[in-house]
């Protein structure tokens, strides 16, 4: 082997690797040929640690259009002809290097995969985790990517209808910033990532190709990085006007039957768009570097190949019908040019002015080796689930205070300060806004709604991967079910540290099977996804972290419901329980074990037949107009469910179910347990009748909690609490934490 | 009557504008390109909101210099209704069609949450289906509404009553705390001297059902298809 393991190491490939590249191509590949492989070959483009485990989930549904994981992002039939596109994407490296353009990038990059397919893109979501906001270094990155985030996706004029936040140490070093982005095409529109037959030509359009982002796919999103200021310049910067006019361009350019195929240029640029497409169609690609318009003068066809310079697109034109499809991006004025050509040889052929400088079957490039490593659990976690909870003692402080400060924990607080630097409503079709269960939109022209969520607790997961991806799942089709939307289809973006580990390795299986699991029984499937996997710094992981993304439809958009409490004396009703339950269980991995006695124990658990019957209850009260309001109990647990109710309405409720046995005593976990498959609705009282029938008819339980009434939150003889308390504690929470109260 | 919607690389309220005349108010509408120049047949230019050409240097301050531009300009001088939502108000400040200028949010963040504006003036060709004094719930969505104009500017506004809208609590008191981005007297809305350019940072016609939070905006565009018609009864009368 003649190759020096600094080589190897700057592409992340193994000596391994490097010897099966010798003993398939017959030969050593030149450096060209080997970057191509180094980033083919990376987790982040061929998945060789996640595709094998991916096979569990199934994807079987009469509504997917496309297979999974075989284009840019999932197709979903809503019927009427339509179907909604998704995906969800990390830029969990980039964005811990250089927070703003890291985060404005990743929403640049998942809102191409969506157009690249014919649709227009709809919405936008976020799924972000920081360190604890006490620590300045995650203030500086959780206000860079808010404001990455915004101004990017401010200026495309899509929408940011939703996401979630949480913060902990486990992602002090290594924040997560996933994007989702939703699209939304009629059938006959749909394209595909495909080179089409031989002799079709490549045009690249959008941006010119500079020296930025080259080996980020095999660098930053595959390895794991000890000091980060090294790799700034690996970073690329983003152009959100050119990204606009390449959305509007390239719609209307997928509207002519001249454009076979149309790609984005993401990780590993032009040579995994290129490649990718023509694996997709089984032909070769032969490109020559120098017809590529550059920012830089120089650069070698290694840095043109792999350049991850931003807004380009690759779009596979049929031959002699170039100049109709250029025609649209003149008008825009964005760039377009002839780059090479689909060949018969099945052969990626790179060429500078004419002159060969690379050749690599396609196929072993899109075929990387697959690894199935040791999965072992950390020896430590048994103790931590099997940790006594009951004998845990009571907080100092009263309920009431308890309660507050779980308002105003980061965790739990308001997200406004967030989600009002975000455009939510650009598109007008917003009809419940960030801040609810789940976003709901309309579809124009129908009668339709889309629901649409984001989910992943680190926490859970931790302590238990296989309950934490079912839990992940079922919360996210929880939320979509809380607006009364029929979950659909799933999109996950997979965050766990280095799979070389045992334990780490463990985690991701386990965790895709108890989501593959909660996804089939839920009957919404996984239609795409992404792996971020390297998470870490210093030998130490994330919480692993599955962040899922839920689609739900509602037939009538205008039969929906949000968190807020309506009229005084509506019944509140607990959906799911026969009693308030004060099972110390309960608080197994809860924001409140955390927060008040900083321990993360406990058995995270959820039945998921219970799950399913009462998010059918939920959507049938919604769905008949009987339910007035609807939320989901999560994080804080019942009393932060009710609390976050009584603020939306700006309206108290006397909570008097009868306790249960137990809950004087173990009063923490009767208010802040965070049992699953759990909804509060308020009904008028002629209508609790008909709760009762439909709870009965789904064979869920239920439990009458107390009306709506006044303007304090009254549980029982625990706590009294003005609503003008809560809010005021839910709203101050991330401004306080970030030292810039208002 | 008919509407003219720019269109500028980066705008992004055309769409909007679009349906909310068309589907929602009755009235036809049509795009305009930025590199057109034909505006013949409309009775109301729409400058909408967006970040044109990247909005990069100082919004609105390459849209100006667009082909369109100086036939908005041409249309404008003589009488045309022109409003400016956003993005078409800096465009109007900057081309000089209205006064003044938009500068960045005092706080620095971009701001997308409901507003509450009081109506200063009802006579308007933009404002007369509302009140003076009335309270009309509206969306913003900008990082540069910051309103800004001297002393001496702002004083001649009050008193030829070309100030239309301001940010006020839901009561209609205008205090600090319901200024959401420190523009000047609380200035959300103003009007040319003439009166037949309106520019505006909040965005009327993503308020235009109440399924997507309320119908105020139709306020506004109603207002102008009055004004029109009652302008077009009087030439033919």
């Amino acid at each position: 082997m003649t190759i020096s393991q600094q080589t190897l190491d700057q592409l992340a490939l193994t000596s391994g690797e490097y010897e099966a590249i010798v003993e398939r191509l017959g030969r050593e590949p030149n450096p060209l040929e080997l970057g191509l492989f180094g980033s083919l070959w990376s987790e982040h483009c061929g998945y060789q640690h996640s595709k094998p485990l991916l096979g569990m989930f199934d994807a079987r549904s009469d509504r997917l259009l496309v297979a999974p994981g075989s284009e840019n992002a999932g197709v979903v039939d809503i019927g009427g002809g339509l179907a909604v596109v998704m995906k969800v994407e990390s830029h969990n490296h980039p964005s811990a290097i250089e927070p703003y353009e890291g985060a404005a990038t990743g929403v640049g990059g998942i809102v191409r995969d969506i157009f690249a397919m014919g649709a227009r893109p709809i919405a936008l979501l976020n799924s972000l985790r920081f360190g604890p906001l006490s620590d300045s270094r995650s203030r500086y990155l959780f206000q860079g990517v808010v404001a990455g985030i915004s101004g990017y996706g401010n200026c495309i004029g899509v929408p940011d209808v939703g996401g979630e936040v949480y913060f902990s140490p486990a992602y002090s070093g290594n924040p997560l910033v996933n994007a989702m982005c939703v699209g939304i095409l009629r059938h006959q529109d749909l394209r595909r990532a495909t080179a089409g037959a031989p002799g079709n030509l490549l045009m690249l359009v959008g941006a010119d190709t500079g020296r930025d982002g080259i080996h980020g796919a095999s660098g930053l999103a595959s390895r794991a990085f000890e000091d980060e200021r090294e790799l700034r310049p690996t970073v690329q910067v983003g152009n959100p006007f050119m990204e606009k006019s390449l959305i509007e361009a390239c719609l209307e350019a997928a509207e002519s039957d001249a454009v076979i195929g149309i790609q984005d240029l993401g990780a590993a640029g032009l040579t995994s768009a290129s490649v990718e497409a023509a694996a997709n169609a089984g032909v070769g690609i032969e490109i020559d570097v120098a017809r590529v318009p550059r920012r830089e003068s120089g650069m070698a066809p290694y840095e043109v190949m792999l350049s991850e310079s931003q807004e380009r697109m690759l779009i596979v034109v049929e031959r002699g019908r170039e100049d109709e499809v250029q025609a649209v991006f003149d008008r825009w004025d964005l760039r377009s040019d002839i780059i090479g050509k689909t060949t018969a040889d099945g052969i990626a052929r790179i060429l500078e002015d004419g002159e060969p400088r690379g050749e690599v079957p396609v196929r072993l490039l899109s075929d990387p080796p697959l690894y199935r490593p040791p999965s072992v659990e950390s020896p430590s976690l048994a103790a931590l689930r099997a940790a006594d909870l009951s004998a845990l003692p009571l907080p100092q402080s009263t309920p009431a205070e308890t309660l507050l400060r779980l308002l105003r924990s980061p965790n739990i607080a308001s997200r406004e300060w967030i989600f009002r630097q975000y455009d939510h409503h650009v598109q007008t079709n917003t009809v419940i806004a960030p801040g609810a269960d789940a976003a709901l939109l309309r579809i124009r022209g129908t009668s339709k709604g889309l629901a649409l969520s984001t989910d992943g607790n680190g926490r859970l997961c931790y302590l238990d991967p296989y309950a934490g991806g079912m839990i992940a799942v079922g919360e996210a089709t929880r939320n979509v079910s809380c607006v009364g939307a029929t979950p659909i289809a799933l999109t996950d973006c997979l965050n766990f540290g280095s799979p070389e580990r045992p334990e780490i390795y463990h985690q991701l299986e386990n965790a895709i099977a108890g989501m593959a699991e909660a996804s089939r029984r839920l009957r919404a499937p996984v239609v795409s996804g992404n792996v971020s996997l390297y998470n870490e710094t210093r030998g130490r992981g994330i919480y692993p972290t599955p962040v899922v993304g839920a689609l739900g439809i509602t037939e009538d958009v205008r039969a929906h419901a949000t968190p807020s409490f309506d009229s005084e004396g509506d019944v509140v009703v607990l959906l799911g329980r026969r009693s308030l339950e004060a099972d110390a269980a309960d608080l197994a991995g809860s924001e409140y074990l955390d927060l008040v006695h900083g321990r993360v124990e406990g058995q995270p658990r959820i039945d998921l037949d219970l799950e399913i019957a009462v998010q059918s209850a939920c959507r049938a009260l919604v769905s008949s107009g009987i339910a007035k309001s609807a939320h989901d109990c999560s994080d804080g647990g019942i009393a932060v469910a009710l609390a976050e109710c009584a603020i939306a309405g700006g309206v108290g409720a006397t909570i008097d179910a009868p306790p249960c046995e137990g809950a004087e005593r173990r009063w923490d976990a009767a208010l802040f347990g965070e049992g699953q498959s759990r909804i509060v609705v308020t009904v008028s009282p002629p209508d609790l009748a008909q709760l009762r029938d439909i709870c009965e008819s789904a064979s869920v339980a239920w439990l009458r909690l107390g009306e709506v009434f006044g303007a304090d939150l009254v549980i029982g003889n625990l706590l009294t609490v003005p609503v003008s308390r809560l809010a005021a504690a839910h709203r101050s929470g991330l401004p306080r934490a970030l030292g810039s109260l208002e | 009557m008919e509407f003219g919607v720019i269109v500028f690389p980066g705008t992004w309220s055309d769409a909007d504008c679009f349906h909310a005349v068309t589907d929602r108010l009755g009235q036809r509408a049509r795009f305009l390109w930025h590199k057109d120049t034909d505006v013949s047949g409309i009775d109301c230019l729409i400058v909408p909101g967006g970040f044109s050409y990247g909005d990069y240097l100082r919004a609105g301050a390459i849209a100006r210099f667009s082909p369109v531009m100086r036939s908005v300009e041409r249309f404008a001088r003589n009488g045309g209704l022109v409003i400016g939502i956003c993005n078409g108000f800096q465009i109007l400040c900057e081309a000089g069609l209205l006064p003044g200028a938009l500068m960045r949010n005092d706080h620095l963040q971009f701001r997308c949450q409901w507003v509450s504006l009081r109506v200063e003036t009802e006579r308007t060709s933009f404002t007369s289906q509302c009140r003076r004094g009335d309270v009309l719930s509206i969306p913003i969505s900008h990082g540069e509404g910051s309103y800004y104009a001297d002393d001496a500017t702002l004083d001649s506004l009050e008193a030829n009553g070309q100030i239309v809208f301001r940010y006020c609590e839901e009561d209609g008191e205008v205090t600090p705390a319901s200024n959401p981005n420190g523009s000047r007297r609380a200035i959300a809305g103003i009007v040319s001297a003439e009166g037949n350019v309106l520019g505006m940072m909040p965005h009327p016609e993503r308020c235009c059902e109440d399924l997507m939070g309320g119908e105020d905006g139709l306020l506004i565009l109603r207002s102008i298809v009055e004004s029109h018609h009652r302008a077009s009864s009087v030439d033919s009368g």
